[in-house]
């Protein structure tokens, strides 16, 4: 009875048909489109960067004969085998991996402890340290390091830190490099663990647990033979994160590690990508792209089967506590003291340093002023040669700038992940619709900072015959930057939106005349509201405290607040850099609280 | 109103092929069930009816007019073809009240106010949920929500409703009133239904043919009572009635124009008559006896005819009784109506009459001989 499918014969009609049915289907129309946007942004781009490592620049074709132009593995040669290998790539790769490894081995524990003590155990007011355990993350990782600084800055910097204010004496091991730069992101990075392992913790049937009870086996052997194994996948996944995040960080390690010279891969390519040869730059940015890509792809090699039981539904979320006993105290003072010493105190200080005249040197009245904040130039004999932010016309565009950025970036993206979101949920088990979703994942492989080098290399000259113009230095650059680089995320929830959105009502309405427009229109876009607002607060707050994509790209024109607190902090004008981490720290958190009103989760927004 | 045909229906999802060669005539005022396991491809042939699914071969037509021929790559549009569909999920919109709802699709069509309140009045009475006009969906419970779909669909006026499990979500005691809504609709309406159910007994209750699905392919196409008396093959036998049928292994051999069949319960002798066109081996060969509980009567007295069993164990429900008997090495059960009294391992008299008894060929499981 099996009947094969055949081959049929030429017909015109058939044809016309085919064509039309292909033609006449708006959506088909949408979803070849975006195929070809995606392509134009973000696989041309990367292969844009590729081809100019191998091709030879002015200043090199200058310096060593050739044409501009010509096919070259300088570049390559310059990074890999020359005498400058050791201090362009070797060195700071090496760099690089300690730091990931170690914020790896400080994070991914705490993290998972966490969020086994937040969910597992009956520690006492959750609600409460829940919501307090996540707000480190919530503020951006340079500000992290400013706070950083405004403790332990010693003289080397010029200006003094709390602690060194106080007659301490801070060694530059600890004031600055790996050390500074590992317990900084440690604080930041350890949220994936958390949100990983205390969701995957949730989703865990606790009647697991309980039949490990009757058996007989005791707390600590169920927490090692059954609850840890289970959890195992989202820790490793979590590793894998801290790892690919941690190696392509630029802001952290630039402001903690260039002041002594010790260079990560990312501070080392950017001093290339704005300086010369640019190529070396974009050739170290392969390399890093490929290192994250490497990474991110073992793992779902290595846990791609096993990781389907991270998500086991079970019976209902009733799950019963671990009674932590006399083990209950102790940990919720490491609870209280992590808290301190990773979010209050340094808040304190960095909060404290915007009033401060001199930096470390205590609290006393005499010490104190609002200069930094609303200062006049003539007052500025005693401090420094500028105006208090608030008067700062530096600081009106940035804040200017930042909103901006913000509001266009996160519209355009928002609208786009719902879009692809869209695409992918409709085109699941088709080829266009895992075509999406791959595209539109590669920019998730990148840092910040290498996705934005990538930009750079393809933009700054006109393209396709001037139809695209040089894009360098412009706003417009910037949003294209800010609204690519945050699709993965933004297509992610626009996907978990459109899921909620079963076909069945767009097919019943389908069925009673409506065309697609009207289905949209009438249908999907009604529905889609919600998490359209949430997915949209979320990437606005993600694009709010960015730093490390922009970086390559600002200037004295287009700079956001992060930038010019970055900035300032680097040409040392410490209370400066603070009052404005302090202004973008106060930003998100209205955004947040705003986000949260709709519904938004701050887990979700990686 | 209207008779659809499809020929040669072909589907394929990738290298998967989920509808093999369908062939199906659902004459103008049936109500035609789909019916099968799940995945046998019966909701996918109403996908197909309904113009959300492309069928890679074959052609359809509704009223002679062709909305599927795959040869020149022509589907008709689902709002073209004069139909509508009552989801499994209902589908209702949850941002539209059951008001905005049903009119929907009316104000697509552009149809005067009016007559779109009108319809929407005529719907809302037809199912009897008047008073659930303004409210949303996710304010009804799960029956109304049921009856508004149906209300959606039938305000379009169709002269084919596709029904694709509608009851499925709903509880038992829910589920028999809508069968009983069900057959009134089509009756007050005099449209061409199709629905799908994997439920055999909404199947044998509600339609005038049946359409028996096995894995992707059509087994057989008929009135409900001729369905369930002659099951086409044992797996379709297997599928339909409950308590399950019962099956016999035996031995049967074709002499002088009679089916000669032994098994562990009797002798039996069919005329040629009964029998159906399959072919029959030559000499002895292994048939299934199949007999429906029902069919099975059991005496505590030897009466001429009857045979001698053993209860192998007694299950009383009140309305009925099933008893599990032994003869020889075979199990088999019989259904009593009303209340029954027997005890373990006593021996009873069992009565079966030989007519409605079928017959099937052990090896190509098909149906040999016919009851009536």
């Amino acid at each position: 009875m099996k009947r094969k499918r055949e081959r049929r014969p030429f017909n015109k009609t058939r044809l016309k048909n085919q064509i039309l049915n292909v033609v006449k289907n708006p959506f088909n129309m949408i979803v070849a489109i975006s195929l070809v946007i995606l392509f134009c942004l973000i696989v041309i781009p990367l292969l844009q960067m590729i081809a100019s490592t191998f091709t030879l620049a002015r200043a090199e074709a200058k310096r060593y004969g050739g044409e501009v132009g010509d096919f070259t593995l300088y570049y390559w040669r310059y990074i890999l085998v020359s005498k400058l290998s050791g201090a362009t790539l070797w060195g700071p790769l090496k760099n690089s991996l300690v730091v990931g490894f170690f914020t790896v081995i400080v994070s991914v524990p705490l993290g998972s402890v966490l969020g086994w003590l937040m969910v597992r155990s009956d520690i006492p007011g959750k609600k409460l340290l829940g919501m307090l355990v996540v707000i480190p993350y919530m503020i951006p990782s340079w500000c992290k390091a400013l706070a950083w600084l405004a403790v332990f800055r010693n003289k080397t910097s010029g200006s003094l830190g709390f602690l060194a204010g106080l007659g301490i004496p801070i060694p530059d091991w600890l004031a600055y490099g790996p050390v500074a730069i590992v317990l900084c992101m440690s604080l930041h990075y350890y949220a994936f663990s958390y949100i990983h392992v205390s969701s995957a913790l949730r989703s865990i049937n606790s009647e697991l647990e309980e039949m490990g009870e009757i058996c007989g086996a005791n707390k600590v052997q169920i927490l090692k033979s059954i609850t840890l194994p289970l959890v195992l996948p989202s820790i490793l996944s979590a590793v894998v994160m801290t790892l690919s995040k941690a190696i392509g960080t630029y802001g952290v390690a630039a402001n903690l590690g260039s002041r002594i010279g010790y260079f990560t891969l990312a501070t080392k390519m950017k001093t290339f990508i704005n300086g010369s040869p640019q190529a070396v730059g974009y050739a170290m940015s392969l390399v890093l792209i490929s290192l994250a890509a490497l990474i991110i792809f073992s793992n779902q090699r290595i846990i791609g089967v096993r990781k389907s039981y991270a998500t086991i539904g079970g019976k209902g979320g009733r799950s019963n506590e671990m009674h932590l006993g006399k083990a209950k105290i102790p940990l919720m003072v490491f609870l209280v003291f992590f808290l301190f010493f990773a979010m209050v105190a340094p808040m304190f200080v960095l909060v404290m340093e915007t009033f401060q005249v001199t930096t470390g040197n205590g609290y006393g009245l005499s010490n104190l002023t609002l200069y930094n904040w609303i200062g006049t130039l003539d007052e500025a004999q005693t401090y420094t040669s500028m105006e208090g932010i608030f008067r700062n016309k530096e600081f009106g565009k940035a804040v200017w700038n930042t909103i901006r950025l913000t509001f266009i970036g996160s519209i355009i993206t928002a609208f786009c992940g719902q879009f692809l979101g869209y695409i992918s949920t409709r085109g699941r088990g088709k080829w266009y619709g895992s075509a999406t979703e791959q595209l539109v994942f590669v920019p998730y492989l990148m840092s910040g900072v290498a996705f934005s080098s990538m930009y750079v290399a393809m933009f700054s000259q006109p393209r396709l015959g001037g139809l695209i113009p040089s894009l360098y230095g412009t706003f417009t650059l910037i949003v294209l930057t800010s609204v690519v680089k945050h699709f993965p995320f933004a297509s992610r929830s626009g996907t978990a939106n459109m899921m909620q959105i079963a076909v069945e009502l767009e097919e019943a309405a389908d069925i009673n005349g409506a065309n697609f427009w009207q289905r949209m229109g009438k249908i999907v876009l009604p529905l889609a509201k919600n998490g359209f607002i949430s997915g949209f607060m979320l990437t606005f707050i993600s694009i709010a405290k960015e730093l490390d994509l922009i970086i390559i790209m600002m200037d004295k024109h287009t700079q956001t607040m992060s930038y010019l607190a970055f900035t300032y902090s680097q040409e040392g004008y410490n209370q400066m850099a603070d009052a404005i981490s302090v202004c973008v720290l106060l930003f998100i958190l209205v955004c947040y609280i705003i986000a949260n009103r709709f519904g938004a989760d701050i887990g979700k927004a990686w | 109103m209207s008779r659809i045909e499809l020929k040669h229906i072909d589907k394929y999802y990738g290298d998967n092929h989920v509808l093999r060669d369908i062939n199906l005539v659902i004459e103008d005022g049936d109500f035609m069930t789909l019916l099968g396991p799940s995945g046998c491809g019966k909701t996918t042939t109403l996908r197909v009816v309904s113009g959300l699914e492309k069928p890679q071969n074959g052609v359809m037509t509704i009223d002679g007019e062709e909305m599927i021929n795959a040869d020149l790559a022509y589907y008709a549009e689902p709002s073209k073809r004069g139909l509508n569909l009552v989801f499994q999920s209902y589908a209702l919109w949850p941002h539209m009240t059951v008001r905005e709802n049903i009119s929907f699709g009316l104000k697509i069509q552009k149809l005067p106010k009016e007559e779109i309140e009108k319809r929407l009045k005529d719907s809302l009475r037809m199912m009897r949920i008047e008073e659930y006009i303004d409210r949303y969906p996710n304010e009804l419970s799960g029956g109304q929500q049921q009856r508004v779909a149906i209300a959606r669909a039938v305000a379009s006026n169709p002269k084919l409703l596709l029904l694709d499990e509608p009851l499925s979500n709903l509880d038992a005691r829910l589920r028999i009133d809508m069968r009983s809504e069900l057959q009134r609709i089509h009756r007050e309406l005099g449209t061409t239904i199709i629905y799908v159910t994997h439920d055999q007994v909404e199947a044998l209750t509600m339609s005038t043919k049946i359409a028996l699905f096995k894995a992707g392919e059509l087994s057989q196409v008929d009135a409900p009572m001729d369905l369930y008396m002659n099951p086409i093959d044992l797996e379709a036998a297997d599928f339909i009635g409950n308590p399950r049928i019962n099956f016999l292994e035996g031995a049967a051999r074709y002499e002088n124009g009679k089916l000669m069949v032994k098994c562990e319960l009797s002798d039996y002798a069919f005329d040629k008559a009964d029998m159906t066109d399959e072919p029959i081996p030559n000499g002895e060969f292994p048939v299934v006896v199949a007999i429906r509980p029902e069919q099975v009567q059991i005496t505590e007295t030897q009466e001429p005819g009857s045979l001698p069993v053993k209860v192998y164990a007694n299950q009383p429900a009140g309305s009925e009784t099933l008893v599990s008997l032994q003869a020889g090495k075979s199990d088999f059960l019989s259904k009593q109506i009303g209340l029954a009294q027997y005890d373990i391992d006593q021996t009873v008299y069992v009565h079966i009459d030989p007519s409605k008894i079928n017959i099937y060929d052990a090896k190509s499981t098909r149906l040999i001989k016919r009851a009536h």
